[in-house]
């Protein structure tokens, strides 16, 4: 019988003829116990336990990375996911929280120092001893230029007005108080934090 | 939050105002539902928007940006009429039968003492009247009609339902229905909670909008108790810790102040903080301030701080004006009034009012010094990025250092949430490249400006040469030794007066209760005292064991203060010691001293019958329903508009918006009116995205690619603007191209009789990271604040809206 | 490697089995999906994807919350937003996680022709099996709820997994742990099942008297379910089938058809079938004509045998 592919159709559409592959010899026995189920990913690797980084609920997390860190094992994250001992997120983590790992690996994570100068159309790499002597530099020139001991009746206020600085709202508690002493030891006031907005 | 994000499964009523808790908060939010679930509780959401915490709620009302102190005054009104406060809470546990002093009043939209001149009040007569002793008058039978309870009542008499409904716009039944689920938490075995957030603050009268709130609360006497409390969803990881920390213009480790130059003196800087107990025998905690504050200043300065130089007072910068906030740095950066300006972790070309004002500031600095593991706008301000920033960079002069920084997932440290907890956490792997971390940032910039002052001398280098810095790695110290700074230790052998047990030099401390005023202890955060002691990092507990399962769990990582972990818990038993509501105790008088699953707020043997009040922080003991002289427009809250409004203040059109609010000329200039401007825009986030960070992810970038608005159906068939079409979003101070969200979740509400539209804007995009490129939310908002805590308005601000097509892009 | 072994196959694609009978005592898992604690914030499409490596492109604003606009190859689970005014006139924001339901009576591997491409586990999980997948789109046809999606690089089927990786290893799926408000639960059957029970008389108590739990029987049940305040109409919940049914098309090729099997067709003229029934003529790729035409020799051939 000469069929076109359509007439086939037709053909095996009217219930006339159809198969099921198996019987045919396509789908062999061996074959069906061939590994199915993708592997579970997290078997060996390292958990440490860290505070999500997002909002005030402060979910616990686990992150994973690869490697065990042994000594020729360089970490890489590879999943982060909820702590389920957590009492407050009880190993549940938002559309943020389940997408930490992105965050962690962004492309536009910042991997070196860069400086621009006045007036550049661009940013250059620098070494972290240029910026931080170059920063320093301008700080203490400032610093001493514009530094009020006293005010206008003669009272010690030794501070400093024409710096300021933003603290990081994600930084640690430890990481703040550290903060709080260098800005300050400078006399500087113009200060704040994420508190508000 | 005043109590845990598990406690709010205790809940009765759960009120979500000022918030949009499902989505800023989604892992808190669950024991919202928990309440509802297993304690058959009632959610309620008042919000411009159905959001989608209002999409699991039992109760919507829509209301209008900018007037909840309306609503809640007439909540406050709604429970007096009718009888339905605690009344025995209200008695004992507020200073509701206080007595106020002759002199003070409102008429017209002012208290008394308003000062037309610089726009502030003399607040004296807002206080109590005093006995000879010095100790608030009360009236324990409110007949004097100059009690607080019969102040609050006259001057809430006015927010009538129909009055609420007129400037709120809130239909009335909805908001009786509302009031009423309130009432039915003034039985003393029911709890109603408030979860807010910025929604609430965000406005010029933000923190009144809090206080508002605070009072409902307090009059159905849900304040201390299990279910209830004023809980503030904060929004960062650490913003609890910085603040904690005082990482403020105004402010120390602990919620101490920092001096201001009227204190000229260390002992006139005490006075101000001497807190005589303004009730007889009442403990007013404050009184302890100088023993928190001289070991503060033995943790900075070491052996430099001595009773002879006044501890170093003066080597503590003073303020000459009450704050140096963000809106007060950007105003002095456009005078050209600022050299530099660091930015750690902090990305204000996003984050602050009016966009073209902090490009124009950024555009004055002579330095910007970035620190952030990721690619902020505020680094590249100066790039030309077509209409999202159009920045010539051959005319900006500002040097540029993008420094890159370790995000949380390559650090130890703690972090502080919103429910007070102080929970430690462990690196997993190293930065990316370079990268390095804030400490060893701080460090290195510390270290050589410290050397730069030993070699050259310069101005004042005193307290950078004197400042303690004995870490064993001094180049990057260890945040374990950092916590253990703020925790505090002994310098010296301590014998306890009652107990008698030594404390040998070196140790660190259990509790503040141990710090002292002559110098012989140290602690850099008298808050966190206990945190870090000899038994080890009481941060890194994981005992998760919440006993009768009430969400407390008391082992679990460690709570400020004093690992406690309801404030105020003193008030959820009666005055007898009883709690309550016997179902949940926090703790209760066992005839010898408090006990419970709780750490007392409170002297843990001072008996019942002593009438010593629950709130120890306050001087009377009470809380407050009068605040005193403590906040800047008046003791009472009062609904005034939001700066932009489509709406007079149909109070009193004479003094339509906050009185006192801090109003730089040019920002004056860029408000515009409702003529120009007709609809009312409200900025928040979207539960995809968190702030202006995930759009640099790529899960986040997929889930909320790009920036819109949200327009009611009946605006956008007004306007002719289609479902995702391209409309232009306008404000005084700019325009935001972007595509529109048509959606039945926003409805016009009738305010004083017109139609009022509102329109929705999300903030997330910018022109960095991996979502596509927008505009910002910030191009539009307004450059005013709250009149205390300059909070930025972004809640409520004029725009118009116009169909356009696609922007421009360079 | 961890693997779940053939003896837990129940079901095969294009294979006459007989289920191995020794282990009879292995509970069925569900996943339940309670849309009245739903809030629609997308951590379980967050969690999916981070889990399996998924990430489609990045879209744009197309006039709802719902991102991507689409299930797709690496879309395997998606929010879906109904604004919903119901008869009191107050808005109702229908909020429903859409992706596999894996059936008991999976209509994706009845329509099936490729050998071993779709498998149905002891525990009910349906999955689909990339190397033995040919492409040919019958399981979009077969889905009465409109799940699978072929990918245009690799030309595979794919849909969720339940995260069979997790679930063997003992762990529930992604989405159910990361779930902030516990609006996706995961255990045996029964356990959901009364579980849901539980929510229905809750949801009743609220004023939602059509409440009910959608476990369609015309699939003989499903391993996804869901609990929805109007179980009288899951239409309002973004087109959930009212009545999902299995095309009679799949149907009468396993009911009737198979039967003939001796008759003999080999799988790739099948793949041209379906692909007509599902796609239409005009994006027959040639790859599938040359197959066809190579499957029409082989039947003129068996034709001419006897």
């Amino acid at each position: 019988m000469a069929m076109t592919r359509r007439e086939f159709i037709k053909f095996t559409g009217l219930g006339l003829t159809a198969s099921s592959l198996g019987l045919l010899g396509f789908g062999a026995a061996g074959v069906a116990q061939a590994a199915a189920v993708r592997p579970f990913k997290l078997t060996h690797a390292t958990e440490t336990r860290n505070t999500c980084t997002y909002c005030s609920v402060a979910c616990g997390i686990l992150i994973y990375s690869m490697g065990d860190r042994a000594k020729n094992a360089v970490s890489n994250i590879i999943h982060i996911e909820g702590d389920p001992d957590h009492p407050v997120n009880r190993g549940t983590l938002c559309p943020k929280g389940s997408a930490l790992l992105d965050i962690v690996h962004a492309p536009t994570r910042l991997k070196a120092p860069r400086y621009r100068e006045p007036g550049s159309a661009e940013f250059k790499e620098v070494s972290w001893d240029f910026a931080l002597d170059r920063i320093a530099r301008l700080i203490k020139d400032d610093r001493d230029k514009h530094f009020q001991t006293t005010n206008a009746n003669g009272t010690t206020v030794n501070r400093w007005t024409s710096v300021g600085m933003l603290a990081a709202s994600a930084s640690s508690s430890e990481t703040a108080f550290l903060t709080w002493k260098v800005a300050r030891s400078l006399g500087m006031v113009v200060f704040d934090n994420q508190a508000r907005v | 939050m005043t109590n845990t994000w598990q406690d709010i499964r205790n809940a009765n009523v759960v009120i979500v105002m000022g918030g949009n808790a499902a989505e800023a908060h989604p892992c808190g939010f669950k024991w919202v539902i928990e309440a509802k679930i297993e304690n058959g509780a009632k959610l309620i959401v008042v919000d411009p928007r159905f959001t989608r915490t209002a999409s699991v709620a039992d109760y919507y009302a829509p209301i209008r940006p900018g007037t909840d102190i309306a609503f809640l005054s007439g909540v406050m009104h709604y429970l007096l009429e009718n009888d339905k406060i605690q009344h025995e809470y209200v008695r004992s546990y507020t200073n509701a039968g206080l007595i106020v002093r002759e002199g003070y009043e409102f008429q017209d939209g002012l208290f008394s003492g308003y000062d037309e001149k610089r726009h502030g009040y003399d607040r004296s007569t807002w206080d109590y009247e005093y006995d000879e002793k010095g100790f608030a008058k009360s009236d324990d039978t409110w007949q004097n009609p100059r009690c607080v309870i019969n102040l609050l009542k006259q001057h809430v008499s006015r927010y009538t339902p129909e009055m609420v409904s007129r400037i709120c716009g809130t239909p009335q039944d909805k908001f009786l229905q509302i009031c009423e689920l309130f009432a039915g938490t003034a039985a003393p075995d029911k709890a109603l909670t408030s979860l807010f957030a910025l929604g609430w603050t965000q406005h010029t009268v933000g923190a009144q909008n809090i206080r508002a709130m605070a009072m409902v609360q307090l009059l159905l006497g849900n304040i201390g108790v299990a279910g209830g409390g004023m809980n503030a969803l904060r929004g960062h990881s650490n913003i609890q810790g910085l603040t904690d920390v005082g990482l403020l213009s105004n402010q120390m480790p602990g919620y101490m102040n920092l001096p201001r130059d009227v204190e000229t003196s260390f002992d006139e800087y005490m006075k101000t903080k001497l807190f005589k107990p303004l009730r007889d025998g009442q403990t007013s905690y404050w009184q302890n301030y100088r023993k928190f504050f001289v070991s503060f200043q033995k943790s900075i300065f070491g052996n430099a701080a001595t009773a002879e130089n006044n501890w170093a007072y003066d080597w503590l910068p003073k303020l000459d004006i009450p704050l140096y906030d963000i809106i007060k740095a950007f105003e002095m950066m456009n005078d050209g009034q600022m050299t530099g300006y660091i930015c750690q972790g902090f990305n204000p070309l996003q984050a602050f009012p009016d966009r073209g004002k902090i490009r124009r500031g950024l555009s004055k600095l002579k330095f910007l010094v970035t620190m952030d593991p990721l690619d902020t706008e505020t680094s590249r301000f100066w790039q030309d990025f077509g209409p999202q920033n159009p920045a010539k960079p051959s005319e900006i002069q500002t040097e540029v250092f993008q420094l890159p920084t370790t995000c949380f997932a390559e650090e130890n440290g703690s972090l502080v949430n919103s429910a007070r907890w102080l929970q430690w956490h462990w690196k997993a792997a190293e930065a990316p490249g370079i990268a390095k971390s804030d400490i060893w940032i701080m460090t290195g910039l510390f270290q050589r400006l410290r050397e730069l002052y030993r070699k050259e001398g310069g101005a004042f280098p005193d307290p950078i040469l004197n400042m303690v810095w004995n870490y064993t790695d001094p180049r990057e110290p260890n945040p374990e030794e950092l916590a253990k700074e703020m925790n505090g230790r002994a310098l010296v052998d301590l014998t306890d007066a009652t107990t008698g047990a030594v404390t040998k030099a070196g140790t660190l401390l259990d509790s503040f209760a141990q710090l002292r005023d002559d110098g012989t202890t140290a602690s850099g955060c008298w808050i966190f005292t206990g945190s870090f002691t000899e038994k080890g990092n009481m941060m890194a507990r994981r005992d998760a064991t919440d006993p009768r399962e009430q969400g407390i769990a008391p082992n679990w990582a460690w709570a400020w203060p004093a690992n406690r972990r309801i404030l105020y818990n003193r008030a959820s038993a009666d005055l007898n010691g009883k709690a309550w509501n016997p179902k949940k105790p926090v703790i209760e008088w066992n005839g010898t001293r408090w006990v419970g699953l709780d750490v007392p707020d409170y002297g843990p043997t001072v008996k019942p019958e002593d009438g010593v009040g629950p709130f120890i922080m306050n001087a009377e003991g009470m809380a407050r329903l009068f605040a005193r002289d403590m906040m800047a427009e008046g003791p009472f809250p009062e609904h005034y508009e939001p700066m932009e409004s489509p709406a007079d203040n149909v109070l009193h059109p004479t003094v339509s918006h906050n009185p006192v609010a801090r109003v730089f000329d040019g920002d004056r200039n860029n408000f515009g009116k409702r003529e120009d401007f007709p609809y009312v825009a409200t900025t928040y986030r979207l539960t995809e995205h968190f702030h202006f960070w995930t759009k640099h992810a790529l899960i986040n970038a997929i889930l909320q690619p790009e920036e819109f608005v949200e327009i009611g159906e009946v605006l956008a068939k007004e306007k002719g603007i289609a479902q995702g079409g391209w409309v232009k979003v306008s404000s005084k101070r700019g325009e935001v191209i972007c595509k529109a969200y048509v959606t039945k979740r926003i409805k016009p509400l009738t305010v004083d009789g017109k139609p009022t539209h509102v329109i929705g804007v999300p903030l997330h995009w910018g022109f960095t990271g991996q979502a596509r490129k927008g505009y910002g939310a910030n191009t539009l908002t307004p450059s005013v604040g709250d009149a205390n805590t300059q909070t930025p308005e972004f809640k409520a601000f004029l725009v118009n809206v116009e169909k356009t097509s696609a922007p421009v892009t360079a | 490697m961890s693997d779940l072994q053939s003896q837990d196959y129940v079901r095969r694609s294009a294979t006459t089995m007989t289920p191995p009978m020794a282990r009879s005592h292995e509970d069925q898992v569900a996943k339940l999906i309670d849309v009245s604690r739903c809030i629609g914030c997308k951590a379980c499409q967050s969690a999916c994807m981070e889990w399996n490596d998924l990430r489609p492109e990045i879209g744009h604003f197309e006039g709802s919350y719902e991102n991507p606009m689409d299930l797709g190859p690496s879309v395997w689970t998606l929010m879906k937003f109904n604004e919903y005014e119901n008869e009191q006139g107050n808005l109702e924001w229908l909020i429903r996680k859409d992706g596999c339901m894996h059936c008991e009576d999976p209509g994706c591997l009845k329509a099936c022709p490729a050998p071993g491409a779709i498998v149905q586990y002891a525990n009910g999980i349906v999955d689909f099996i990339s190397d033995k997948c040919i492409g040919c789109g019958y399981c979009v046809k077969g889905c009465p709820f409109d799940i699978p999606r072929i990918s245009k690089t690799d030309h595979k089927a794919y849909k969720c997994t339940l995260c069979s990786d997790r679930v063997t290893v003992g762990l529930e799926p992604a989405c159910v742990k990361a779930c902030p408000t516990g609006a996706i639960m995961f255990g045996s059957k029964t356990d959901m099942t009364h579980w849901a029970g539980e929510r229905i008389e809750d949801l009743k108590s609220r004023g939602f008297e059509n409440a009910g739990l959608y476990d369609p029987p015309e699939v003989q049940g499903t391993h996804v379910m869901y609990v929805l305040h109007h179980a009288d109409r899951p239409s309002l919940y973004s087109g959930l089938p009212d009545e999902p049914r299995i095309s009679p098309v799949v149907q009468a090729w396993k009911g009737i058809l198979k039967p003939l099997a001796v008759i003999g067709i080999a799988a790739a003229a099948l793949a041209g079938f379906f692909h007509w029934v599902t796609v239409g003529p005009n994006e027959v790729q040639d790859e599938d004509e040359a197959e066809a035409d190579r499957a029409m020799r082989e039947v003129e051939e068996e034709e001419k045998s006897p």
